[in-house]
């Protein structure tokens, strides 16, 4: 764990007068969230295993708008979504790979009215490109082995966009053992934070939504929850906090667990 | 002959109260801004027959998207049957079609009568569901007093009219036998019949089986003129909501393109147009505040909402108490359109807007103010408790999105009233100075650095 990973950015390869095979757009939960932060080295961590060419903006990026835009405030949206096509257009940027839906969804639907055509995915979208060409190969009866493992759909990545298969076939690497809830993939319920409701508080209700959900999960007796969203990520880690299960159920990113899977 | 004057003027009677009412329908739909609906046909078609036609979507839940389907296909083919009774009502004949089609008439009318025993079925499992068993669905805020009474009475009508089919084709087998001409063979009546009324007499047959007739048809009379008070329009506007819904992305929010060419030209990426800024025109409204404001699909979902509530019983804000019911949404969106229809049809010249009161003969449309809104329908509270979680998209079997509205009524309260949850304010400061959701001090490439 002691590799330094190697990151560079858009400025640096443009310096060099060369171009990344793909952008990875790390988003502000990426960049700034302590608990999303680990989520975007594992992803790095994998990228450079596999001899991936990326690159990130660093302090050229922005947020992509989503929140500012869901909660009405379309100034906000549309300065901070023009700005950042202004900054990946220079830099001709063709391909990007996020670990967050909400900046997967804003870059690949909304962008483009604004001027933004690009090739979006979602790094579980990559990963599972990764592990279905060989380029990552699971070790064998690894970390996960036998496990109980529960899946989160984030709203963002399934239900909006489609995108059910990808995640559960990097889990079935794992040789975990797969449990779905009741309510998944088009019927997942929301961990709560969409619709920048993760920038306020709860309207007056009788129960928190990351809680209705992180029961639902319970109910299963899993060992992990695994999600593919850093807001969903911060939801049910709370959920879990908050019935004192932190000790028996981890919640992780699915980059996380080939990284642990395979001592990345 | 009495019988034929009658029935033909109670078809005038029906189409006359019915067209006026479709027609107010229509211009309420019309109260929503014009919005060109984009698109492939062949993909809108392809929709109608799988969703609307194939009802796809109802059947996530299976067992009331069968009793549903039940009632839905007694109800498409026995549109064919009506054909003969409004046949036989004009030209006073009795089953006008039967020598013409032979045993195709008797396979007919026999699969009709299948289908009216499993509507028969299913109407009573729906109001068993609607008042013995507690769904919650059928239970929230919402659904008291009319839509609570309108749910009920449609499947009371839709009993009285099977009751009707029955005794119509009951006592006329009945009578069909006593004349000496054998049985019809219909597949539930040919049994049904003479188990009901054997042994009566042949006027007392008569009697039965014209009742029938003329229950059935006036039930149908009934139906097509109840249909546009109800929640019930459904079964006719289902087809066209299908066709016109959204083909974009589901995660694409409309996107709104004088704010991005104002941001556009304030970044300096396009020539700003001095002259239009200064001309001191009224600035333009943004998102919205009524339903004129909406598009005019917007509405045309409200008229086809059904209020069956699945969109509710997914919605996280509501499954976990919060105030915000989609279902709600869209019963104050069609409520609110019945409102100005209301005044509109009245000509009622106190909802003039206060500086055209003067001149003002007629009331319409662009200068209708009635000093309320749709926030008088619907609260804050209920659209901020919205996670754009698109649930409730995904639940309406019609293809209705409440959330589209919900997020205009977001766009009117942050860049009209400069309101909204005071929470959202910093992030709105943050993204604008830091480019981030959260104030931060540290560079944004700093975790790579660790």
């Amino acid at each position: 764990m002691q590799d330094k990973l190697n990151i560079e950015t858009m400025a640096d390869y443009a310096a060099r007068g060369e171009e990344p095979e793909i952008l990875f757009w790390v988003g502000c939960a990426g960049s700034f969230d302590a608990r999303a932060q680990k989520v975007s080295m594992a992803f790095c961590k994998i990228l450079n295993e596999v001899g991936i060419k990326f690159a990130i903006l660093g302090n050229e990026e922005s947020c992509t708008g989503d929140p500012a835009r869901r909660a009405g405030n379309e100034f906000v949206f549309q300065m901070t979504a023009l700005q950042n096509i202004e900054t990946l257009n220079m830099y001709k940027v063709k391909k990007i790979v996020t670990a967050c839906p909400h900046c997967f969804n804003t870059l690949k639907n909304e962008y483009p009215a604004l001027g933004g055509h690009y090739d979006v995915i979602h790094h579980t979208q990559l990963l599972q490109e990764l592990i279905d060409g060989g380029r990552i190969k699971m070790t064998e009866g690894g970390t996960f082995k036998g496990k109980r493992i529960t899946y989160h759909d984030s709203c963002y990545l399934g239900r909006v966009n489609g995108v059910y298969e990808a995640p559960r076939k990097v889990l079935e690497q794992l040789d975990t053992q797969l449990v779905e809830m009741k309510r998944c993939k088009t019927n997942g319920l929301c961990c709560g934070a969409g619709g920048a409701q993760m920038f306020k508080e709860d309207e007056p209700g009788k129960k928190r939504i990351n809680m209705e959900r992180i029961d639902e999960a319970m109910e299963l007796k899993p060992d992990i929850v695994a999600v593919n969203c850093p807001f969903c990520l911060t939801m049910m880690s709370d959920g879990v906090k908050a019935k004192e299960k932190q000790e028996e159920v981890m919640v992780y990113d699915l980059a996380e667990l080939i990284v642990q899977n395979n001592g990345l | 002959m009495v019988g034929q004057i009658v029935f033909t003027l109670l078809v005038l009677l029906t189409f006359y109260i019915a067209f006026r009412k479709y027609t107010v329908i229509w211009r309420n739909v019309n109260l929503g801004k014009d919005e060109e609906i984009k698109g492939d046909i062949g993909e809108r078609i392809k929709n109608v027959l799988l969703i609307a036609f194939g009802q796809k979507k109802m059947f996530k839940r299976f067992i009331p998207a069968l009793f549903h389907f039940f009632i839905y296909a007694a109800f498409l083919l026995t549109q064919i049957e009506l054909i003969e009774i409004f046949v036989d009502g004009f030209f006073g004949q009795h089953r006008f079609f039967r020598s013409g089609l032979g045993g195709f008439y008797t396979f007919l009318i026999s699969f009709i009568e299948i289908l009216s025993v499993l509507a028969f079925v299913a109407t009573f499992v729906f109001l068993a569901r609607r008042n013995l068993l507690k769904i919650p669905r059928f239970h929230m805020d919402e659904m008291t007093g009319w839509p609570k009474l309108d749910g009920n009475l449609i499947l009371y009508g839709e009993f009285i009219l099977l009751v009707c089919i029955f005794t119509m084709n009951g006592a006329d087998e009945v009578l069909h036998q006593q004349q000496g001409l054998g049985s019809y063979n219909f597949a539930v009546s040919s049994g049904l019949g003479p188990m009901l009324f054997g042994g009566m007499s042949e006027s007392s047959l008569h009697i039965l089986e014209r009742a029938g007739w003329w229950g059935h048809i006036l039930m149908v009379f009934a139906f097509i003129i109840y249909l546009p008070f109800s929640k019930h329009l459904h079964i006719l506007l289902a087809f066209p909501n299908v066709y016109f819904s959204k083909l974009t992305p589901r995660g694409e929010m409309t996107n709104m393109p004088e704010i991005m060419n104002e941001v556009k030209g304030m970044m300096g990426l396009i020539e700003m147009d001095e002259s239009a800024m200064d001309s001191g025109e009224e600035l333009p409204k943004f998102g919205a505040s009524d339903v004129t404001d909406l598009s005019w699909k917007n509405i045309l979902d409200a008229y086809t909402c059904t209020e069956c509530g699945r969109c509710s019983s997914v919605c996280p804000a509501n499954i976990t108490g919060k105030k915000l019911s989609p279902r709600k949404v869209m019963m104050d969106v069609r409520d609110r359109a019945d409102e100005i229809g209301g005044h509109l049809d009245a000509n009622n010249l106190d909802s003039v807007k206060e500086e055209e009161k003067e001149k003002a003969t007629t009331l319409t449309k662009e200068n209708f103010d009635d000093g309320k809104s749709l926030f008088d329908y619907i609260s804050n509270e209920e659209i901020h408790a919205c996670t754009t979680c698109n649930a409730c998209v995904e639940a309406c079997p019609v293809m209705i999105n409440p959330m589209d509205i919900i997020l205009q009524l977001r766009r009117h309260e942050i860049l009209d009233l400069a309101a909204g949850p005071s929470d959202w304010t910093p992030m709105f400061t943050s993204i604008e100075n830091s480019g981030a959701v959260w104030q931060v001090p540290d560079d944004r490439d700093k975790w790579t650095k660790s």
